[in-house]
């Protein structure tokens, strides 16, 4: 009898299992088989078919050529006949006209540009002529009535792209343009162009072993002042790169995340004291200021960013502002729950000596929750720095501004990847800092706990 | 005997000057570090108010013209109000869904970059730091930065919004989940391994089981934090509602009950996402 039930019981117990076990393997295919859906029905409401059509497959080309290397604009002004030379076509690129790269050369009344592996321009009066070697020579002539383009046989069509009024040719060696105002061949090279002194310095001219020996020399190259502080100045003010500026900026973004974060921990502490159950003074009040930070959290930093740049303008106090009001929200809820976990035998040892509320408050509570609230607001400062850089770029301030605007130009994608590399070394640098503060200020507490 | 009692009130006497001494150094130290902090933030704000197109006591005045401008439009074209809450429900699902399909691929992508940078469960252990590093600048990286170069690749709307969010995410979540990760038990990998079980299989049925609960909690933590992303991103150009709040506000004076709509909208969204991420975390997790 015993037998039978026991057994009986095992054949319960073998269904339960096995049914338990069909059971998650059926979640397991269901699941995956979810989110598969819901993919799907992603793809289609994001209308990723057309959008990959759409893609500017030639635009990512660019920007990935522009990333590690520079261009050289040869133009002519096809109404005065001037010719310049510019790095990227920048005023502050141009090259002197009796200082042309050795690459470029006046010949008579032409001006021979060599692109490098036996291709050549030849800007002579209105025709430009391109030598492209094993094919021939291209001719486009600006005339009155338009732009006349003449071919060589055998030259790849894909390179060509001619109406009337435009003619542009692409080529591995160079790409150039003739419109009715201007011709323009552009050389590619790598690297950041200038990115230490513009052309206008001499150190410009150095190669780095110059460098080296004119900062222990003592000849003085600009009268006056040593030449490791003309070198720094020229850098501090190379107007391609702007390095004193980008460096201000990542100050900005900074000073705007550390008023955000502080700023809002001031504000927050006293009134999660109010918002605490075992503080409160009375329940309407916690009440009302549980509500306000669910409102300052909820009503969200975009929100916020949007109605104080109405009232104080764009600029990096209206982004620390917006910061403040949320971070208040979102630190009054953190450090209310935290007061709310205090041991009450401290907060009674310090009145049994006789001490008033704020002093109870001072010695028998702020050492209990100052690991917590330390801790938190370390973390939202290296968050913040991230916050930072996107407010910057709503609010107009900091290196989030300069990464827009470099972006939103679309041609100096070298000076993108210098501000996004310089992001990067930014967070991880707060990251850093902010967790060995951490370790400096409370321990390692995660070492703790895991033990 | 009194000369010991003697000499012992006397170390007794030392040592408590000493204490005193230490606490008042300790105190003067822990003082001007306050002072300095707090001299440091003054002047911070002095430098950001100078450095800002309005000056913050003049703009504190006109704190509340926007909202009051705003709430007064919207309550006289109140009979509007429904219609308008209803035609930028579209825009509000697909903020949404770019900040859910974002969160549901980043925490893909930081689980697996997760496991393969924990010791004990890594399929390459030598790769360990690399993977970490990789994490370490996917979460450095701005949302905005890969979202405004995508929109130059691939044009606007919704989907380089998606990409750059899912990016920034699997680094987030990634440093998360690898904490889960480091708390796991590595026996059931050991005993998965011992019957010849692929590194698949072992991760599937043998640490994912444990770490579920805790990675799905902090990727709802994450969802909200995206949705709010999302709607920034849309402020630049990435679709959904932060694009169509920022048409709607620079019709200007006059045309702000549409603006109005949308903010009701963000918020009321924002604050049922927020309740019901933490109705699900709670239950999940338990308290926390």
């Amino acid at each position: 009898m015993a037998i039978v039930s026991s057994l009986g019981d095992i054949g319960a117990i073998r269904r339960a299992a096995v049914d338990g076990f069909a059971r998650k393997r059926r979640w397991a295919l269901l699941v995956p088989a979810m989110i598969l859906a819901y993919l799907v029905y992603i793809a289609f409401a994001f209308n990723v078919p057309e959008l990959l059509q759409r893609a500017r497959v030639d635009n990512a080309q660019i920007l990935l050529a522009d990333t590690v290397s520079h261009k050289v604009h040869v133009t002519r002004d096809n109404r005065s006949g001037d010719m310049t030379v510019a790095i990227e076509g920048e005023n502050k690129g141009t090259y002197p006209g009796n200082a042309w790269p050795a690459w470029v050369s006046r010949q008579g009344d032409a001006t021979v540009v060599d692109l490098g592996n036996g291709h050549e321009v030849r800007f002579e009066g209105d025709t430009l002529f391109y030598g492209v070697p094993n094919v021939g020579t291209v001719e486009i002539v600006r005339g009155d009535g338009g732009i006349e383009l003449s071919v060589p046989l055998g030259l790849p069509a894909e390179w060509v792209n001619a109406s009337n009024s435009r003619v542009s040719i692409t080529s591995p060696a160079a790409r150039m343009s003739v419109t009715r105002n201007r011709s323009e061949v552009f050389r590619y090279f790598g690297g950041w162009e200038l990115f230490f002194f513009t052309l206008d310095s001499p150190f410009h001219y150095m190669s780095w072993g110059e460098l080296a020996s004119s900062v222990v020399s003592g000849e003085q190259i600009r009268e006056g002042q040593t030449n490791l502080s003309a070198m720094l100045s020229d850098f501090w003010g190379n107007a391609m790169w702007r390095h004193s500026d980008v460096a201000w900026a990542i100050f900005e973004t900074i000073l705007m995340a550390f008023l955000g974060t502080f700023g809002a921990a001031i504000v927050a502490l006293p009134l999660a004291f109010l918002a605490a159950r075992n503080f409160s003074v009375s329940l309407l009040a916690r009440f009302g200021v549980r509500r306000l930070f669910d409102f300052l959290r909820g009503l969200d930093g975009l929100i916020w960013t949007i109605i104080l740049s109405r009232a104080f303008g764009p600029g990096p106090l209206t982004g620390s502002l917006a910061m403040l009001i949320t971070d208040t929200g979102t630190f009054g809820k953190l450090f209310s729950e935290a007061l709310e976990n205090v041991d009450k035998k401290q907060i009674e040892g310090v009145r049994s000596t006789g001490a008033n509320t704020l002093q109870q408050c001072r010695f028998g509570v702020i050492p209990q929750v100052s690991p917590v609230i330390l801790s938190q607001m370390l973390y939202y400062l290296e968050s913040n720095t991230r916050s930072a850089t996107v407010i910057g770029a709503l609010v107009g301030g900091g290196i989030g501004l300069l990464l827009t605007q470099a972006i939103q130009t679309q041609k100096d994608w070298e000076e993108v990847t210098y501000y996004v590399v310089l992001v990067l070394i930014m967070v991880s640098a707060m990251d850093m800092f902010s967790g060995w503060l951490r370790t400096q200020l409370i321990g390692n507490q995660r070492h703790g706990k895991s033990v | 005997m009194t000369d010991v009692s003697l000499g012992g009130t006397r170390e007794t006497d030392t040592i408590k000057a000493g204490y005193l001494a230490d606490m008042r150094r300790k105190r003067m130290y822990s003082g001007i570090l306050l002072v300095v902090f707090f001299v440091l933030l003054a002047a911070g704000f002095g430098l950001a108010d100078s450095r800002n197109a309005g000056g913050f006591w003049d703009g504190l005045s006109r704190i509340f013209d926007f909202p009051a401008e705003l709430i007064a439009e919207a309550i006289a074209k109140g009979a509007a109000l429904p219609a308008n809450l209803v035609r930028y429900v579209p825009a509000m699902i697909e903020t949404i869904n770019i900040a859910a399909v974002s969160t549901l691929l980043g925490a893909i992508a930081a689980s697996v970059l997760s496991l393969l940078s924990t010791r004990g469960f890594a399929r390459w252990p030598r790769l360990i730091g690399l993977f970490r590093r990789l994490m370490d600048v996917m979460r450095a990286l701005p949302e905005i930065v890969i979202a405004l170069v995508l929109i130059f690749v691939l044009g606007g709307g919704p989907v380089p919004a998606m990409i750059s969010i899912a990016i920034h995410t699997a680094g987030a979540l990634g440093k998360q989940f690898s904490e889960v990760n480091e708390n796991a038990d590595l026996k059931p990998v050991e005993g998965l391994a011992s019957v010849g079980a692929t590194w698949m299989q072992r991760m599937w049925l043998g640490v994912l089981p444990q770490v579920a609960p805790n990675y799905l909690s902090y990727a709802l933590m994450r969802f909200e934090i995206n949705v709010r992303a999302s709607a920034i991103l849309g402020f630049v150009g990435a679709g959904g509602i932060g694009e169509e709040l920022r048409v709607a506000i620079s019709w200007g004076t006059g045309r702000y009950d549409a603006a109005a709509a949308i903010f009701i909208l963000l918020f009321l969204t924002i604050v049922a996402i927020d309740q019901l991420s933490s109705h699900f975390r709670h239950r999940l997790v338990g308290t926390h």
